[in-house]
């Protein structure tokens, strides 16, 4: 299997071209460095990615709070998390770092947030809150 | 009229780390303007990962480097105003802004930190022929609406330009469920960072037209389709090329413009390459006391550059006030772009009073590869070489010049700074 690929370890964003034999050796034409090589190397057998989305909050001052996957998710797993993230709902008050949703679409990786969601106050004066443009 | 010894006008990322720094340096009667209901700026629309590699040495989202920014204003006690606009700036650094509990304000600064960022080009400067139906969105208005309100957008995208804001897009609506056709560019290089090329396009198979542009906008009521062309080196539509590509959606990201309205009012020469306030090597305008930083001075390609900059700019500004460069600052000498380089930012530096060390920021014209980055005095005498293997106008560079190597003999009178080709 041959594959074409640009390195982003670096602005260089060497034009690399990857062949993975039947038996598994891996070879990696193109890069000037040796990152460009394992970056490669798990591009073609492992490769991973950060999700990030945003999940409806209630009670808020705002409609959605920003997450993230705590760690990089297999690259194959990108929709399913998305499936959950979408489904998924907070509640209000939320701190960066508060756990969404735990051990997300089987990946053993919780859903964390990644921006702050005060709860709305009593008086709706002192913060008004920050609706959709379009609604 | 209240006076203040700083106002720093802007709380996205350049304002934040700008106060913050001013802060450090002593400056205590200060005062932070933001127009939006929270600081932050575009960084809280900007929910991808990436951020913070430089300054943080790990990759943070954007609400996430925001909050440290605002963490660190808070904990500094520094005083800011949200909901406000300011309308007016004056040379003698009189200021009038405006918001729903104070109206109309008049106030004077010892020294005004310019840090509104910029905005995106709209349709309109991009000369798009076709209806003016829905459906048409900068890239950035998207993010908003789609990150921070959670509204869908439309379900057939295309996007016009491949700046990195359009790229991340790109991804973002694919996350969705939106089904982006292609991203078309009018250059034959894409204008984004290479990782955003990667992960935003290559990921999820969304094909990159280089060299194509949108010819018509297609739908009366909501846009019904586009039609894209291959264009010619001249960036002319080639006849015979079009197609037609139905889509309910067009994204333009077609570059970013520093919104300098308050800086051209105050009289600030504005360099029309940058299109950004022309400063020296204290990021000083040519309006004494006024000083520039992040995207305003000119368009960024990282964050973490952005809060260098503002961190300098505060600190500068810091100096100024406290009269640290009481003695004679010299004349500035510019620094003349050659060979490929595009600006440097700053434009000019005076070599008596340039620090130390000195970061000079520059982007080059076109994609190259192997050349000399080479700075000359005005006897072409060389002050400087730095061998290049890649450049690229997506991605900005920097140089650091040193004093000691700068008025080694005598203080230049003018400085080149070009691309030359390997000997």
């Amino acid at each position: 299997m041959k594959q074409e690929m640009i390195c982003i370890c670096c602005p260089l964003g060497c034009r690399m071209t990857v062949c993975k034999e039947p038996e598994g050796t891996i070879t990696v034409t193109g890069n000037t460095c040796p990152r460009g090589r394992q970056y490669a190397e798990k591009e073609v057998t492992a490769p991973t990615r950060v999700v990030t989305s945003t999940v409806a909050v209630s009670g808020a001052v705002c409609p959605r709070v920003c997450v993230k996957t705590a760690q990089d998710i297999p690259k194959e797993k990108i929709f399913d998390v998305m499936h959950e993230i979408h489904s998924a709902k907070a509640c209000a008050p939320v701190h960066i770092g508060d756990v969404i949703l735990q051990n997300c679409a089987g990946t053993g990786v919780d859903v964390v947030a990644t921006s702050n969601a005060p709860a709305e106050p009593h008086n709706a004066h002192d913060a008004p809150k920050i609706e959709s443009p379009l609604r | 009229m209240r006076c203040y010894d700083l106002i720093i006008i802007g709380g996205g990322p350049a304002g934040l780390a700008a106060a913050a720094a001013a802060r450090a340096e002593g400056v205590t009667d200060l005062l932070l303007l933001e127009r939006d209901a929270v600081l932050g700026g575009i960084l809280n629309q900007c929910i991808h990962n990436g951020f913070g590699l430089h300054t943080f040495k790990e990759e943070l989202t954007g609400p996430e480097y925001a909050a440290r920014y605002m963490e660190q204003v808070e904990s500094l006690g520094i005083p800011f105003r949200l909901n406000t606009t300011v309308l007016h700036l004056s040379a003698d650094r009189t200021l009038t802004y405006i918001n729903a509990e104070e109206g109309l304000v008049t106030v004077k600064a010892g020294a005004v930190i310019l840090a509104m960022g910029c905005r995106e080009r709209p349709r309109g400067a991009l000369l798009i022929p076709g209806t003016r139906p829905a459906g048409i969105f900068s890239a950035g208005t998207a993010q908003k609406l789609v990150n921070l309100y959670g509204e869908a957008i439309g379900k057939e995208i295309v996007i016009l330009g491949s700046g990195d804001i359009g790229l991340i897009m790109a991804r973002r609506l694919t996350m969705e469920g939106a089904h982006v056709k292609a991203v078309a560019e009018l250059l034959p290089y894409s204008g984004g960072l290479a990782r955003n090329l990667v992960q935003c396009l290559d990921d999820y198979d969304i094909p990159l037209l280089l060299s194509h542009t949108v010819v018509e906008i297609k739908g009366r009521e909501r846009v019904t389709g586009v039609v894209i062309a291959k264009v010619d080196e001249n960036r002319r539509p080639i006849p015979g090329t079009e197609t037609l590509y139905e889509c309910d959606t067009l994204l333009l990201s077609c570059g970013l413009i520093p919104e300098n309205e308050l800086s051209r009012e105050a009289g600030a020469a504005i360099s029309p390459v940058t299109a950004g306030p022309v400063v020296t090597d204290d990021l000083q305008t040519s309006i004494e006391g006024v000083f520039a930083c992040g995207n305003v001075l000119h368009v960024h390609d990282l964050v973490d550059y952005v809060s260098e900059e503002a961190a300098n700019a505060g600190k500068q500004a810091a100096q100024y006030l406290q009269k640290k460069n009481a003695a004679p600052a010299g004349e500035a000498v510019p620094i003349v772009c050659e060979g490929g380089v595009r600006y440097t930012v700053p434009q000019a530096l005076r070599p008596k009073a340039m620090p130390e060390k000195l970061t000079v920021r520059f982007r080059v014209q076109a994609p190259m590869k192997n050349r000399v980055l080479t700075l000359r005095d005005e006897t072409g005498r060389v002050l400087l070489q730095q061998k290049k293997k890649h450049l690229a106008p997506g991605e900005m560079e920097q140089i650091v010049l040193k004093k000691e190597v700068l008025c080694a003999e005598s203080a230049p009178k003018r400085l080149t700074l070009s691309l030359e080709d390997e000997t």
